[in-house]
Parts: structure tokens; C-alpha cells; sequence
């Protein structure tokens, strides 16, 4: 690997972000500001969370990337190149034996531990900017704790939908001081981020904002007393493993109207195929 | 002059991430100890003082030197392994020296209401650091850590100006921890 430096980045650069990822850790949920490089890749691919993962590699790390809970689809397939190609680390498709696991819009369902590293592709990290564009407005409000805006949003939901609609991306509360966008992981997600023993970044490339969970933090959704938060899923069993218990992605498999639900996570599905469980669709039912 | 120009990271680019790996879970992992290695910082910085500096600090950084740790040979090996300017107390990011030389810590910068991360971080030279001494709880911490703190007072008003307040790594040989502003300090 003599044509880059190590992970891609520039010594100077990596420096600006590992100092940005110690403020972010000793500030939980405020978004740091850090000059975002240009990446080989188009914004929205996951350029903030390259950029984290590139300043926090090490040559002995085990590297996973996921997309939407999977490991072999485009995003994650040519960041997990990427990386190996510039920073030659080990990779899998294994959860429990990433140590550094870079995703995009999921956590995986096998718990993480400590030793491990979990960074989230952030496309709007101010959970506030649909509801305030002015970032001077917005930062202002994170200043002043003043998160009504946000409770009114999510109350119209209730008067307009009888329930808190707000599927995924649903706001936090990180430490009872700032509220924080997960980023678009499905609110089914939300319960395992406070409380997690491993580390989570969070990169937003365009938006140049780096934030921090530090392990077992606490991390509230935010909800009402007669609308608790509920962390929903289809409900379904996942179709080729059959558990009950995993988030489900719909699949339309003909023009009739026929659809599947199968695990999001790949690993996790597999995992559990291989240990013999078995869905409605797995192949020797069907045939 | 030889010692200034020697002593730092021989593989950079490898040497600061296991470093800054060390550093990133030092300060999410408050009162942890990590041991760290690389750097050969003239005295009287510690080994680990040094490496933090490799990792951190560069032209962008205004570094406070204070105390025992402002001499010739210090100067010297900032300037050629990090370029970072030399600035009082007030103007610092990052800072290293002894707890007592870093005293009176409201010198620091703590942050603005609306940038509460443009704070210092100070490194503080410990004769001692161990898993003892004062109860750490809050972020970062599962049930409590305990860490051989030089005071608890400083750390408990820095605590209740969060989200403001400085950072503090402790280095002591090429051993250190962190102390986030938002660990909570008691005495026991």
C-alpha cells in the first residue's frame, strides 16, 4: 500500500477529526463541528462516516459495513473495499467479531460489547432542520435546551395520525441535555442505543457535524406519558429464518401481490439459518 | 540538539491511530487506564504526555506549556514534531504540565453556550495513576470507576458547568485516563 497513506486520509486531517471525536465523546449528542474533507465518493455514500472510521482504524482491526442491515449490498460493498484497499484491514460479515463496524440506518441484532466500534452514516444530523432551516436558529435552540419545537411535531403526529407516526430517525434525549437524530435507523433500533457497551460515532459528511454516544449512556426517545415511545416492527417472522424478534424488510416478489419479510440484518439471518432455523419460504419448505 | 529532533512516532500514520484508539477510549471509558508507547518526549514530559501531543496537537493547535514542563529542550521538541504555537493559558486548546502548575484550571477556555467544544484539554503529569481515589460515575461508565484524581472540588465545579468545561487526560509514565466534563466526581 505504498500509493496512500494509511486509511486513506492525510495525517493533518486525521488529527482535526480525532480531536473533533474527543470533544464529541466528552459532549454526548452535540454535534461537533469538523472540516469535512472531500471523499473518492459522491455525499450521501457515507463520506462522514468514511472520514470517522478512516481517523479511528488500526491496522489490526476487523472491519464490517452494512447497509440497511446488510453486508453485500452496493454502499457497503465498496466502502468495505475501500477501506481494505487503503488501509489493507481484516473484514467480515460477523458482528461479534468486528471490532470496528461502520453502518448505514441499522444496528446489528447481535448485541455489540465493549472493544467495539460503531459508526453511523449521518445525512442530517440536526434533528431540528425540518422543523427550523436556520442552523444560527437551530444551534440556538440546542444552546437554550429549547426542544418544544420537537414535542410539537411529534404531538401533531398523535392529533393527526392517533399515534407518533415518526418511524425512523426518531429523535433522542442523550444524558437529559441534548436531543439528538440517531440518524435513519429504524426506531425498532432505538431501545440499543442507550445503555450499549460498545462506542458510537456518528459522521455527517455534508453537514461536516461529528457526535458521540460514550458506552452505557443514557438515551431517552422522546415521548408522552399517554403515547409512550413503542419500538415497532412489521409483524412478522423473517420468512427464510423464521425469527420473531429481528427487523423486517418487506420484499415484493411478484406482480400479484405476493411479498416476503426477511431480516434485515444479513449476518444475523444467516447466522441462524446456518444454526438450522428455518422460515415459511426457506427453500426445502417451497419445494 | 539530537534530542530534539529524535523521540518521535518512527511509523506515523500506524503509531498515532493504536495511540489515538487508546485516546478515543480513554475519554469514552472515563477513569480507565490505557497504556500507550512511541514517543520519547524530552523531560520532563512523560511518555504518554508525549504521544497525546503526536496525536493531537499540530499548527492549528494553540499549546500552553506550564510550569516545570516550559523549558528549552520542551519547546524544542514541540516546535519540530508538532509546529503547534506557544500561547498563554487563556488562548490554549490543548495544555500539559503538572496539576499544580496548571492551577488556577479557570484560566481555561470552557467552551461558548453555542460551541461548547472549543474548550481546552489539559494534560496533567500525575507522580501516580491508579484505579483509586475519588468515585467517577455518569457517560461512559457502567456502574461507577474510581481514579487517583490530584482534587475533586475542580472537577465537581467543572462538572456543573456542563455542557461547558475543559477535558483533562491523565498521563503518568506511559499510562493514561481520562476525565471528560461530563464525569461526575465524589469523594469516598
Amino acid at each position: 500500500m505504498k500509493d496512500y497513506n494509511f486509511a486513506y486520509l492525510d495525517e493533518q486531517t486525521k488529527r482535526m477529526i480525532r480531536r473533533a471525536l474527543l470533544k464529541a465523546l466528552a459532549v454526548p449528542g452535540y454535534q461537533v463541528p469538523f472540516a469535512s474533507r472531500e471523499m473518492p465518493m459522491p455525499y450521501g455514500w457515507g463520506t462522514g462516516g468514511v472520514q470517522v472510521t478512516a481517523a479511528c482504524l488500526t491496522p489490526g482491526d476487523r472491519l464490517k459495513v452494512i447497509d440497511q442491515g446488510a453486508d453485500d449490498t452496493t454502499n457497503a460493498v465498496s466502502i468495505r473495499r475501500f477501506f481494505q484497499r487503503t488501509a489493507n484491514v481484516e473484514v467480515t460479515e460477523r458482528t461479534a467479531e468486528a471490532t470496528v463496524i461502520q453502518t448505514r440506518h441499522r444496528i446489528p441484532e447481535v448485541p455489540l460489547t465493549e472493544g467495539q466500534i460503531l459508526v453511523y452514516q449521518v445525512p442530517i444530523p440536526e434533528p431540528l432542520r425540518f422543523l427550523e432551516p436556520r442552523e444560527t436558529e437551530t444551534r440556538k435552540m440546542h444552546e437554550l435546551e429549547e426542544y418544544g419545537l420537537m414535542h410539537v411535531k411529534l404531538y401533531e403526529d398523535i392529533a393527526r395520525h392517533g399515534e407518533i407516526a415518526t418511524s425512523y430517525a426518531y429523535p433522542v434525549k442523550v444524558e437529559g441535555r441534548y436531543v439528538m437524530d440517531p440518524s435513519p435507523i429504524p426506531k425498532f433500533d432505538n431501545p440499543r442505543l442507550g445503555g450499549n457497551p460498545a462506542i458510537q460515532l456518528f459522521g455527517a459528511g455534508r453537514e461536516a457535524r461529528i457526535y458521540a454516544l460514550p458506552p452505557y449512556s443514557e438515551v431517552v426517545s422522546l415521548d408522552f406519558e399517554d403515547h409512550p415511545f413503542v419500538a415497532s416492527k412489521a409483524d412478522h417472522c423473517c420468512d427464510l429464518c423464521g425469527s420473531g424478534r429481528s427487523y423486517l424488510d418487506e420484499v415484493i416478489t411478484d406482480d400479484q401481490g405476493s411479498r416476503m419479510f426477511v431480516c434485515s440484518d444479513t449476518d444475523y439471518c444467516a447466522s441462524r439459518q446456518a444454526e438450522g432455523h428455518r422460515g415459511r419460504l426457506s427453500p426445502e419448505r417451497v419445494a | 540538539m539530537s534530542a530534539v529532533l529524535t523521540g518521535g512516532f518512527a511509523d506515523p500514520a500506524i503509531q498515532s491511530a493504536e495511540a489515538f484508539r487508546a485516546l478515543l477510549e480513554a475519554m469514552a471509558r472515563p477513569g480507565r487506564i490505557f497504556t500507550v508507547a512511541g514517543a520519547e518526549p524530552p523531560a520532563p514530559l512523560s511518555v504518554a504526555a508525549g504521544v497525546a501531543l503526536l496525536v493531537l496537537t499540530d499548527s492549528t493547535t494553540p499549546l500552553h506549556l506550564a510550569g516545570d514542563a516550559d523549558c528549552a529542550a520542551v519547546r524544542g521538541w514541540i516546535a519540530f514534531h508538532t509546529g503547534a504555537p506557544l500561547v498563554a493559558a487563556e488562548a490554549a486548546q490543548f495544555a500539559v504540565g503538572r496539576w499544580d502548575d496548571l492551577c488556577p484550571v479557570d484560566r481555561f477556555r470552557i467552551g461558548e453556550p453555542s460551541y461548547p467544544d472549543r474548550s481546552a484539554t489539559l494534560i496533567v503529569e500525575m507522580d501516580r495513576l491508579e484505579a483509586d481515589g475519588p468515585r467517577l460515575t455518569g457517560p461512559g461508565i457502567e456502574t461507577e470507576a474510581r481514579l487517583s484524581l490530584p482534587e475533586t472540588a475542580v472537577f465537581q465545579a467543572n462538572r456543573r458547568l456542563f455542557p461547558l468545561g475543559f477535558d483533562t487526560i491523565l498521563t503518568c509514565g506511559e499510562r493514561l485516563a481520562a476525565l471528560p466534563r461530563s464525569t461526575r466526581v465524589e469523594d469516598r
